[in-house]
């Protein structure tokens, strides 16, 4: 379905999760991540943000240990910069789709 | 009224594992790391052999049982099998057996980014979860906090370990 996000149409899933990594832009990570009670958004969100988008391209699993492992942030800061869900919330702010491992 | 209304989310959970074999430890990990992803907040009270996933000297040594496990199979320990043609408990009990299906496992679970159980214990503690061990168990089997992982964040009496476990939205589950 589509969805007015910072002044862009988009494509999203049910969840608000973009559908089309391409249509993504700063300004809709923003806005999301408003939305989701994260930010304002910093270098270290930033950091976060370019690896997901990085690693989806690559078409990487993403897994939290993973994340923790990447040298781009460690576990304790990937929670504090995404309270409440890291990597669901990252990836959802990302514009990449919803994380579907148990890890 | 709404249906969804009465859908409570779950906001924590309190999990108790009293068994120290490799499957009796791994599935609490598991549901713990995974409630703090999800933003739910997640307690481990490690009790009776459960305390092998918190003593140094056992946490990276733990087995799977292939002894009186009357659901394991030649598929389960990675043998390449059909499910359906029983492990035989007498060659669960030769020597090295549970060492080799433990090393399989170890095997496959790494592929599947699942850690070891030290790193697990970090990776919980540093996503703000929290570690206990019960104090009972501990005066059982004669330890010290000192022999146990540094994650461990303290040794809890059972009625510490009910107060740590209060609020509306817990969930105590016993493995």
């Amino acid at each position: 379905m589509n969805k007015e996000i910072a002044g862009t149409t988009v494509d999203v899933n049910e969840e608000g999760y973009l559908t089309d990594m391409s249509q993504w832009n700063e300004a809709i990570a923003a806005a999301i991540a408003s939305e989701e009670g994260v930010g304002p958004l910093g270098d270290g969100h930033w950091k976060v943000i370019r690896y997901l988008r990085e690693q989806q391209a690559k078409g990487a699993a993403l897994t939290i240990r993973s994340m923790g492992k990447s040298g781009i942030v460690t576990t304790k800061e990937l929670y504090d910069l995404f309270p409440g869900g890291p990597l669901k919330k990252s990836s959802k702010i990302a514009g990449i789709p919803k994380p579907v491992g148990c890890i | 009224m709404n249906p969804s209304d009465d859908k409570q989310p779950v906001k924590k959970v309190c999990i108790i594992v009293s068994r120290g074999s490799l499957d009796g430890v791994y599935p609490a990990l598991i549901m713990a790391n995974g409630a703090r992803m999800e933003g739910i907040e997640a307690s481990l009270f490690f009790t009776f052999f459960g305390l092998n996933a918190l003593v140094k000297k056992t946490l990276d040594h733990l087995k799977v049982a292939t002894v009186g496990n009357p659901a394991m199979n030649m598929a389960m320990p990675m043998l390449g099998m059909p499910m359906t043609m029983p492990f035989p408990t007498w060659m669960g009990g030769l020597p090295g057996i549970s060492a080799f299906a433990t090393g399989l496992m170890n095997k496959k679970m790494e592929e599947l980014d699942i850690p070891p159980v030290g790193e697990f214990l970090e990776l919980i503690s540093d996503s703000g979860g929290k570690i206990f061990a019960c104090k009972l168990a501990m005066d059982m089997f004669k330890l010290k906090q000192e022999d146990l992982s540094d994650r461990v964040d303290g040794v809890l009496t059972v009625g510490q370990f009910y107060e740590e476990s209060a609020g509306e939205g817990t969930h105590i589950l016993f493995t």
